[in-house]
């Protein structure tokens, strides 16, 4: 799957992050390698939205180092100091991380086709035209072909959550996170969602997905982390920690899940 | 749909004891349906329409000469009037919402220091009447005699303090107040998930206040902002008081004259609304410019 030379996507080193006197991170260390799909479970609290919002600078890590891509993230090492990186700069480091959030977030508004190249056009400077063509064929990938002048209010939500998955891919990331992405959907759009995400990680697109899903992590997931209370408890293979997990707490978790 | 005889047949077997009724009382879909008389409404019409008769009259047989309204009513000097006070109205709205805009981001800034000074200067320019503010700006002379700044000019402040900057300044200020409260609600209204998937693609924070807030918040500003450029229209009479000739002052210098105070009145009042109906208008196309996506407002209402 992967070769063990290439270095990590994504790679934190006791990342630690308080919110006033709650520490929603403790000491998490994750490795994400390029192509792999890693899914995060646990209960709600357990910090599993705030590690995925540290990785793209929506949150400012208390402690700890994330590297993205093998650049160190927020900061400018020079000797034995970290310089904070200017709003520019944390802006260019985002253009990599593509992010998918669970209440969808499109601009109201923009059309779907003009959600899906703000950001082509705007930060990356690419022409309209081109851009266009591109948000065409991306949001025909997430089978919106026919719904590119709709505005987000005239869409479903499971497909605002496709077009904001079209939205991330347009800045051609070299990372996907999605942060509980099919948790605000009505049941039976969920499937239309999982199934884009699915032929994405098919496709080898490196992703992160916050998921209450374990079918899902089952199916697509390489690996599984299962986080509590700010702390990574148990990670492994999705296989084996769905159907064995170790710790006691996994056990109680999925079991609490699937009844 | 009514349902059917057998459905009916089915349900009264189940539950005999509660139809007493006979299978035919439900099909009454064939009935006329008779729709209900409305007699409050009714009452309504009759009497708004009679308290109108009633004004009509009273208007037709006043003693108004509304020969001298026609009269007046492109008179040159009036004209000067209306085209001083769209002028003023539009230069202290600009400057309002300028100040609004900067006071309002001011406001929201981490820094403590800029969102104090935001705090006071709403409280302190929206403390006072405009009047008096124009007032003061009007008679700065009284304690600054002069205006300098070393080495680039050095002004009487007589010369500098004309009817129109006292006016410009007294209201354009004391709108950016009530504008900056205005802005700062439009930029509130706007959702954190917004800011945050603007950020995810990259964004800086100017592109993101310029692309993704700004044109989201002001679908919440425009509305208000047009009411306050209609009350500046209005606000801008008080600069009669100063000596600025604006409409409401061109009226009073002519009835002066002639005494036709009220005819002049109505001249300088059917300009005013000319103006105002002018700009309601306006304020409906930037509001469907920026109401663009969520026009479903309207209908859930």
């Amino acid at each position: 799957m992967n070769s063990p030379s290439t270095s990590p996507i994504v790679r934190a080193i006791d990342v630690c992050k308080r919110f006033g006197n709650f520490d929603a991170l403790k000491q998490v260390n994750l490795e994400v390698d390029a192509g792999e799909v890693v899914c995060i479970i646990g209960p709600s609290g357990s910090g599993k939205s705030t590690l995925l919002r540290c990785i793209n600078q929506l949150e400012q890590i208390d402690g700890g180092a994330i590297w993205v891509n093998a650049e160190l993230i927020g900061y400018r090492r020079e000797g034995t100091k970290l310089y904070h990186l200017t709003d520019a700069e944390i802006a260019r480091q985002r253009q990599c991380v593509g992010m998918v959030f669970q209440r969808f977030n499109l601009f109201p508004h923009f059309t779907a086709l003009a959600n899906v190249t703000e950001g082509p056009v705007q930060v990356l400077g690419e022409p309209l035209k081109q851009a266009q063509a591109r948000g065409r064929a991306l949001l025909a990938q997430v089978g919106l072909a026919d719904k590119e002048n709709a505005y987000p209010s005239e869409l479903s939500g499971g497909q605002q959550q496709r077009v904001a998955i079209a939205r991330g891919l347009a800045m051609r990331p070299e990372i996907m996170l999605f942060d509980e992405p099919t948790s605000a959907l009505d049941p039976e759009l969920v499937g239309d969602v999982l199934s884009v995400m699915k032929d994405l990680a098919t496709s080898g697109m490196t992703m992160v997905v916050v998921t209450h899903e374990l079918g899902f992590a089952r199916e697509v997931a390489d690996r599984i982390v299962f986080m509590d209370q700010g702390e990574i408890i148990e990670a492994g293979l999705a296989r084996d920690l769905l159907s064995s997990p170790r710790q006691k707490r996994t056990q109680d978790f999925i079991s609490a899940v699937r009844a | 749909m009514p349902p059917s005889n057998t459905d009916l047949a089915g349900v009264s077997a189940i539950s005999a004891p509660q139809s007493a009724l006979p299978a035919d009382a439900y099909k009454i879909a064939h009935y006329t349906i008779v729709p209900r008389r409305h007699y409050g409404r009714i009452l309504a019409t009759v009497l708004i329409l009679a308290v109108l008769a009633a004004l009509i009259r009273a208007f037709a047989v006043g003693d108004i000469e509304w020969r001298y309204v026609g009269l007046f009513l492109t008179a040159p000097a009036i004209m000067t009037g209306l085209a001083n006070t769209i002028l003023l109205a539009i230069c202290a709205m600009l400057l309002g919402v300028v100040l609004g805009v900067l006071f309002a981001v001011m406001r929201l800034s981490k820094n403590p220091v800029l969102s104090t000074v935001a705090k006071l200067y709403v409280w302190l320019f929206r403390g006072a009447p405009a009047l008096l503010q124009l007032l003061i700006w009007f008679n700065l002379a009284l304690i600054f005699p002069r205006i300098a700044f070393p080495g680039l000019f050095d002004l009487r402040t007589v010369d500098v303090m004309t009817p129109f900057v006292a006016g410009l300044l007294g209201l354009g200020i004391q709108q950016g107040a009530y504008t900056s409260e205005v802005v700062r609600a439009g930029l509130l209204s706007v959702d954190r998930g917004q800011y945050e998937a603007a950020q995810a693609i990259g964004m800086t924070r100017l592109r993101m206040l310029r692309r993704i807030v700004m044109p989201q918040a002001m679908r919440v500003i425009v509305p208000p902002v047009g009411n306050e450029f209609i009350g500046m229209v209005k606000l801008t009479s008080l600069a009669s008081v100063i000596q600025y000739s604006e409409m409401l002052h061109a009226a009073q210098t002519i009835y002066y004259a002639n005494s036709r105070v009220l005819e002049l009145l109505i001249v300088a009042s059917i300009w005013y609304l000319v103006i105002v109906s002018v700009l309601s208008f306006g304020q409906s196309f930037v509001e469907r410019y920026f109401g663009r996506g969520v026009a479903a407002v309207r209908h859930s209402l």
